[in-house]
């Protein structure tokens, strides 16, 4: 992919850890994930409960709970080393160049102030935009989430919005600052189908107009067929396989990546579905060499004793699967 | 075609909305589910599907008799239901059981797996305790754990192992119907494709029919033989599920495949995003309820309202285009 | 990290998963503080060795019928060593014993309010309409009253003895059970669990004690700790103020109050031992009862 777009987001090297039970067991929750992403961009990070996703976004925004740490790697954000500056500069960054929206909105926003409140906030705090300026653009911002009659709507209260509106006002939120990423964490896992529809189509458009980076972190692969530009399948806390969207969905290369795309039903189609056996593994007790083997159809001795490397395919599609290092090799 | 094991004719629930207080008035009445017919054949999925607020879930809570139907009847193997008492009420509710959306709720935390399981058969003393015992290793090994898990705590288990065990327990009293609401929506995608296939293999050996009811399309029309699309109390389209996938007629139904997520990048999908949101349930739209949001509008849909047509063999749809 | 949610691949084998319970339980008494734990082990000991313990009888006299000052000062023997009381009754033997009376009165009376409250706080919130009405009107007309006043009505109005002061402290002490329980079970009720249980055709006192009672035992378990500490104190008081237990029966609350004469002298012992043990069990008490309510609160687990 030669383009002349600019590296907004890249990270390194990157492994984060949960100390419990004071200390008696660490949990290691990133296990070493690189990644990049282009301005414009967006990225769809894949994976189970517990595979480390979640934490991977807390990461970015250094808001690991008070139990975990990074403990080594680099989060490079827009020429910066975010693993170098200081938690004033972090909170400078935190709702000017990066906004998060997540999956419950109704948790997300603060029902004792107004919707005009909650949007100007980021406007005001991070940009300094004052008075007039500030309600315009919040009336501009609540608009752009096509929040019907926005000088009327943006003087009420959370509750008095529907699930949808709540959702598309968490975005607008998220907008406020002018950042330059976005993270969503299931966005729309509270939603209705249609309503769901129109959120997606929404952050699309948004997205084109400003120019923003999204990374959906999601379980659900529809989402990431439609809306991503490229996708990182994350499984105990590893990415084990990342491309292009075309390229992982046309040829997956790790058999886990394989088995996600075989086991969600189609429409127009009532054939048995393709069962992953097992369970996601404990982080805790992870199994030995490729995390993935116990449920591997096609684990071999070698899986199970060495963890493959990452292979690359060109086109930025990377495997990390011993099946994958043979497919390099033929060519 | 055999008699169907469960069929609901015209069957209302409106719950009345109270100004508050004391001595509150009736301001008005939710009509949650608003005229609904449809029937189960014995071995049969019928899938149902909805936004939230569409009745799906007031629906499985008549059928259940959480509540009681303000008019219309359910009819279970050719008696109404309503007018059940005593045993034959008892024998109902062996009969139809439910899995609830999320087995970290259903399942009472402070249970063991095995008294779980074979409540039903204790409630309705059914068996002694040797032969409950065995019973119930006998089902939890019908959904694929294995017999000694059942001196086990509901918490020893991840999502998926829990939404068998309620499975398991909707099977110990040789259920004939299980209401499946939303059984895979809380569970991790490579799970899903587990409870899926166990409840089809369930259906094949034991010949129980399924009420799946779901917001998830492509989980639905997988697992369903027929479906009824359900929008604000009625159901607005009934078919086979292959031909409701390959020819949705009614315009909400359209709308709902069209906002049902693409399984591939490069799958080319009718895009019709259909503007607004489901109006309350306390006022519906006059006509058509869904005359707000559509696409295919015309004068009548607000005056009338559309009745369920026959448009092919087992497809009927209401509305005004056909 | 949430440890319970994750999952268990293999199941235990029997004598294993009896065993990691035993290993658990042991686990959760390692974690328990030692200092308020100490405190009540040993007045519990004290309590059940009394007549091995005591040097002397508690309800008579030993000396004189007059004060003896402590073994320390002049004039004191170490025979009685923490003297005697006006009446010539070894202190520490009335200590000995009191400490019975003292944890008898303070749990038997706490574990019956808490029966009564409980199963009050379940019937309200799960039956609701009339129950719940009739159940919340009188604990909100019984939470008006000063529970001391309360208390002192009661003592007067029924004749007095040890089982009097249980009662007293139940009808005191209930409503704190009724009122927490009932918002417990009011979002309890509401879980799949207990629905899926009312489809299968449970009865109602199945779905209270089956489902919901093994629930809300945690949060039972912490208020009851808490109220044992202000249950001796207001057995304390009663006696203090003579509507208690009738002499010459031994408790913290009368030795408290047979000194009231000499509160002002230099007879220390006779205020300040009874004084010290109740304050270091109430305090005991209540320490444990708020180690509980984090350690038995899954959210509050493992900050």
């Amino acid at each position: 992919m030669v383009t002349a777009t600019k590296t907004l987001l890249k990270v390194k090297d990157l492994y984060a850890q949960f100390t419990g039970f004071g200390g008696a067991r660490v949990v290691r929750a990133i296990d070493g994930i690189n990644f990049s992403l282009d301005q414009g961009e967006t990225m769809g990070l894949v994976g189970e409960s517990g595979c480390g996703k979640t934490t991977t976004c807390h990461a970015i925004f250094r808001l690991l709970p008070p139990a975990g740490r990074i403990v080594s790697g680099s989060i490079e954000f827009d020429g910066q080393d975010l693993m170098q500056v200081s938690d004033g500069e972090m909170r400078n960054i935190r709702g000017r160049d990066m906004g998060m929206i997540l999956q419950d909105p109704m948790a997300s926003l603060d029902p004792l102030f107004t919707i005009m409140d909650q949007v100007a906030e980021p406007a005001h705090h991070h940009r300094g935009i004052r008075g007039g300026t500030l309600r315009e653009r919040v009336v501009d911002l609540l608009r752009s989430v096509r929040i019907p009659s926005p000088e009327v709507r943006m003087r009420e209260f959370p509750h008095q919005m529907s699930g949808g509106m709540r959702q598309r006002i968490v975005g607008a939120i998220s907008l406020s600052g002018g950042p330059k990423l976005i993270v969503a964490d299931e966005p729309t896992t509270n939603l209705d189908v249609t309503i769901q529809l129109q959120y997606l189509n929404l952050l699309r458009d948004l997205q084109q107009e400003t120019g923003v980076s999204l990374i959906f972190v999601t379980h659900n692969l529809g989402i990431v067929a439609k809306m991503c530009d490229k996708v990182a399948v994350m499984y105990a806390g590893k990415i084990v396989e990342q491309g292009s969207v075309r390229d992982i969905y046309n040829n997956p290369r790790h058999p886990y990546t394989q088995a996600l795309i075989q086991s969600i039903p189609r429409l127009g189609n009532k054939d048995p579905l393709y069962v992953i056996p097992g369970q996601p593994p404990n982080l805790a007790e992870l199994p030995t060499g490729c995390a993935f083997h116990p449920r591997c159809p096609f684990a071999t001795e070698k899986c199970i004793n060495e963890e493959p490397p990452y292979v690359s395919f060109g086109d930025g599609q990377e495997s990390k699967c011993w099946l994958s290092v043979e497919d390099a090799k033929n060519g | 075609m055999a008699d169907a094991l469960l069929e609901a004719q015209d069957l209302r629930k409106y719950f009345p909305v109270t100004s508050g207080g004391m001595f509150s008035r009736v301001k008005g009445y939710v009509k949650a589910v608003d005229g609904v017919s449809f029937s189960v054949y014995p071995g049969e999925t019928l899938g149902v599907v909805g936004e939230s607020g569409c009745g799906k879930t007031t629906t499985s809570k008549l059928v259940l008799t959480q509540e009681a139907p303000t008019s219309g009847s359910l009819i279970f193997k050719g008696k109404d239901v309503a007018q059940l008492r005593g045993r034959e009420l008892k024998e109902y509710r062996q009969a139809v059981q439910v899995v609830f959306q999320d087995p970290f709720s259903s399942l009472s935390p402070r249970m063991r797996v095995g008294d779980i399981i074979s409540e039903p058969l204790e409630v309705h003393s059914l068996m002694s305790r040797q032969g409950i015992k065995n019973h119930v290793g006998e089902v939890l090994e019908l959904v694929g754990l294995p017999a000694d898990v059942s001196r086990l705590f509901p918490h020893e288990f991840s999502g998926g192992q829990r939404q068998r065990i309620a499975i398991a327990r909707a099977l110990a009293t040789n259920a004939e119907l299980i209401v499946l609401d939303e059984p895979v929506s809380a569970l991790d995608v490579s799970i899903r494709a587990h409870i899926l296939t166990l409840l089809e293999e369930l259906q094949k050996e034991l010949g129980i029919s399924y009420v799946f009811i779901g917001h998830d399309l492509a989980a639905v029309a997988h697992i369903s033989d027929r479906i009824a699309v359900m929008y604000l109390g009625k159901i607005v389209e009934t078919a086979e599920s292959l031909e409701l996938s390959n020819n949705p007629l009614h315009p909400y139904t359209k709308a709902l495949f069209a906002a049902s997520l693409p399984s591939h990048p490069d799958e080319d999908r009718e895009e019709m995003a259909i503007s607004g949101e489901v109006p309350s349930a306390l006022n519906p739209p006059p006509g058509c309820h869904f005359h707000t949001r559509c696409p295919y509008y015309m004068e009548r849909c607000s005056e009338e309202e559309p009745r369920l047509k026959e448009v092919s063999q087992s497809h009927t749809v209401a509305c005004f285009l056909y | 990290m949430a440890s319970d949610q994750i999952l268990v691949t293999s199941p235990p084998s029997g004598a294993e998963h009896v065993s990691a319970v035993a290993h658990r339980s042991l686990a959760i008494l390692r974690e328990a503080p030692k200092l308020p734990v100490g405190i009540i082990l040993f007045v519990a000991l004290v309590a059940i060795f009394a007549p091995l313990l005591a040097p002397h009888d508690a309800e008579t006299s030993v000396k004189p019928i007059k004060i003896f000052a402590p073994a320390i000062y002049a004039g004191g023997t170490w025979d009685t060593a923490l003297g005697t009381d006006f009446q010539g009754r070894d202190i520490l033997s009335r200590l000995i014993y009191g400490a019975r009376t003292s944890l008898i009165i303070g749990l038997l009376g706490t574990v019956f309010a808490g029966i009564l409250g409980v199963t009050l706080g379940i019937v309200s919130g799960y039956m609701g309409g009339l129950w719940d009405q009739v159940i919340m009107r009188i604990t909100d007309a019984k939470l008006a009253l000063p529970s001391l006043v309360f208390g002192i009505f009661l003592a007067a109005v029924l004749s007095p003895g040890l089982w009097t002061i249980i009662l007293i402290l139940m009808i005191v002490f209930w409503t704190r059970y009724a009122r927490v329980i009932r918002g417990e079970v009011l979002s309890l009720r509401e879980r799949d669990f207990v629905k899926l249980a009312e489809v299968t055709g449970a009865g109602k006192i199945r779905v209270m004690f089956r489902h919901i009672l093994p629930n809300i035992m945690n949060t039972a378990m912490v208020l009851f700790s808490l109220t044992v500490g202000v249950a001796i104190i207001l057995e304390a008081s009663l006696s203090f103020l003579g509507v208690g237990v009738p002499p010459p029966t031994p408790t913290w609350g009368n030795m408290l109050a047979d000194a009231r004469p000499t509160l002002i002298s230099e007879r220390w012992t006779l205020t300040v031992a009874p004084g010290i043990c109740i304050m270091l069990l109430v305090l005991a008490a209540n320490l444990l009862g708020d180690w509980m309510r984090v350690r038995l609160d899954p959210q509050l687990r493992n900050r």
